[in-house]
């Protein structure tokens, strides 16, 4: 039926499923950024610095420990989140009384030192690194071919979201959270421990973007600025998405993704700079975002 | 909670005298120094002093922070650029040509971005500028990697040649200080004081009247206007128009010297254009230290001296700066 429109499925479907990929990264990183901006009250402009940091905990536990992939999962966003527990007490935590804005001034600042250390030391090109042996190959769906390594990418990245979901919104821990973020002074007078809590969301969400990293090492060359200009796309996703809803910033991740896929077939020059486009548009129409509450 | 600027500096009048005199200074200073440093180096600090000061009129009087002025700046460019060689239009007209489509895209992108507030706005200004920056990537006339090269400086008013290094200071030293007393009247202005009055307490001031969404937006693209006469000027200082300048750098630059030098001072983001300017000068050999040290400036700007140096020496003189 689609030849019949003059449309080749295999390419669209493979556009399809690269849409799929990049929105599994944006899903995974808005959630990232939204949840540390609901405890934190900081847009994390180190978001893409620690994304890329995950990806190099991959490259160089294989390199130096002779580790791989599966370890690198669960080893590179651990370590990657004590660093960022690390920056959360030294630096952010002595901005909580200022002006928002100091917070991004402060992890921009950070996102440039770790990522010109990183081009220090291994240029700005691209490294290679391979999918662990269980996920090559490619499975023929009868319409198109699927790699398994980015079948298990989207089937991961969901879980993580829907997992991480869960826990918000559906647990006594997530509703501590959710309580700290309305009205901090009142839960610590429940006696929670709120300055804890926070530095730990943090940990979290920064772990969260080392996970991703982890993921996208196979597809995407380990470079020192592959989270640089992500991250401002995850911006745009944000601004979308409005930072108020968790399963916002999941739906609008993975619903951009599968939009710009679309355009990357159907209109390759526009790929670029649709998701900038659709943010106009939602600006325009509804100011607040599509999850968001007026802020 | 403790605000962008610190409103006993930025409030209290009265006391111009010393802003009279810290002008004289600089005015001073810029005379004299060709004799002593390299007139390119001059020249490239007064373009991005310019481009410091009118991102300070957002900043700190507005207290919007833009991430993404680098797309005013560099857009102005490429159009002063391509006005000049393609066009072969005088330098005052190119400069102006790529000072109206800078206005025009603050128009059009600080309409967007006000609806939005706080954190918002800097994304959505960040993001604005990222989709313009991969125009100018793809655009024809750009000239992709390559940029515009070999822009012809021309004949001012065409009497003046702007190819003798001479003259082209004296312009470009006339274009900043215009520029810095367009924006010094600006902030000494009724509407000054409104935007003064929306950048500590906006709701305060929807509920005196004001429409604040429009001074926020007049404030915006009078900043993007003059961030569009610096960028067109640094086009014909350096006959080049490239993707550096549209990038997402260049903005976290023109934030870093705003900040080094004292945001909601009058004389910080002459200064900070200075210090960073220069540190990348003496430190290009140190290649991607650069970066590094930025980094670094920032962290202990935010940290330490949120003040700025303008802002720290004003508050220890107790004088307006």
């Amino acid at each position: 039926m689609l030849e019949a429109l003059g449309i080749s499925a295999p390419a669209l479907f493979g556009q399809l499923l690269i849409g799929l990929i990049n929105g599994s990264f944006y899903a995974l990183l808005s959630l990232g950024l939204a949840v540390i901006f609901g405890m934190l009250n900081i847009i994390n402009f180190t978001h893409g610095a620690q994304y890329m940091m995950g990806a190099f905990g991959a490259y160089l536990l294989l390199e130096h420990l002779h580790l791989g992939y599966w370890w690198a999962l669960i080893i590179a966003p651990i370590v990657v989140g004590l660093t960022g527990v690390i920056i959360e007490r030294l630096f952010l935590k002595q901005l909580y009384q200022l002006d928002h804005l100091y917070g991004l001034l402060l992890t921009f600042g950070i996102a440039l030192i770790i990522q010109g250390l990183f081009r220090n030391y291994y240029g700005s090109s691209g490294l290679p690194y391979r999918a662990p042996a269980e996920l090559q190959g490619v499975r023929n769906l009868g319409f198109m071919f699927l790699p398994n390594y980015r079948a298990w990418v989207i089937v991961v990245s969901l879980v993580v979201c829907l997992t991480t979901w869960f826990v918000i919104e559906r647990t006594r821990l997530g509703s501590y959270l959710r309580a700290a973020t309305e009205n901090p002074s009142l839960v610590r007078a429940f006696g929670i421990n709120v300055p804890r809590m926070i530095t730990l969301t943090y940990g979290f969400g920064v772990g969260l973007a080392a996970f991703a990293g982890v993921m996208a090492a196979p597809i995407y060359n380990v470079s020192p600025l592959m989270g640089a200009d992500l991250i401002i796309v995850v911006f745009a996703v944000v601004v979308i998405g409005g930072m108020g809803s968790i399963m916002g910033a999941i739906i609008t991740g993975f619903g951009l993704g599968v939009v710009e896929g679309l355009t990357k077939y159907f209109k390759p020059e526009a790929s670029d700079t649709v998701i900038f486009v659709i943010m106009v548009i939602v600006l325009l129409v509804r100011p607040a975002g599509l999850f968001g509450r007026r802020v | 909670m403790e605000h962008v600027v610190d409103p006993l500096i930025a409030v209290k009048r009265g006391a111009r005298w010393s802003e009279a005199a810290a002008f004289a200074v600089m005015v001073a200073f810029f005379l004299v120094a060709p004799a002593m440093v390299y007139p390119v180096f001059l020249m490239k600090v007064l373009c991005f002093a310019l481009f410091a000061c009118a991102f300070n009129l957002l900043i700190g009087y507005a207290g919007l922070l833009s991430f993404g002025h680098a797309l005013y700046f560099g857009w102005a460019a490429y159009v002063c650029a391509y006005a000049a060689k393609s066009w072969h239009l005088t330098p005052e007209i190119a400069i102006l040509t790529g000072t109206a489509l800078a206005a025009g895209l603050g128009l059009v992108a600080g309409a967007l971005a006000i609806r939005r507030q706080g954190i918002y706005f800097a994304m959505i200004t960040l993001a604005l500028a990222q989709m313009m920056y991969f125009f100018a990537v793809e655009a024809p006339f750009t000239g992709g990697e390559d940029g515009i090269q070999a822009v012809p400086r021309g004949y001012l008013f065409g009497v003046f040649d702007l190819g003798q290094q001479a003259t082209m200071y004296i312009f470009v030293l006339a274009v900043f200080l215009a520029g810095f007393l367009v924006i010094y009247r600006i902030i000494h202005s009724p509407f000054g004081e409104v935007l003064k009055a929306i950048r500590e307490n906006e709701p305060r001031a929807i509920s005196l009247g004001y429409k604040t969404d429009r001074y926020k937006l007049v404030a915006f693209v009078l900043s993007t206007t003059l961030a569009g006469v610096a960028g067109a000027t640094k086009a014909l200082v350096f006959q080049l128009a490239s993707l550096t300048d549209v990038h997402w750098s260049m903005s976290g630059e023109v934030v870093l010297m705003t900040l080094v030098g004292g945001l909601g001072t009058v004389f910080g983001p002459v200064v900070g254009a200075f210090i960073i300017v220069a540190m990348e000068n003496y430190l290009a050999e140190f290649g991607q230290w650069v970066t590094v040290i930025q980094g670094v400036v920032f962290v202990t700007c935010v940290l330490l001296f949120r003040r700025g140096v303008v802002g720290e020496l004003a508050n220890a003189l107790k004088i307006p700066l």
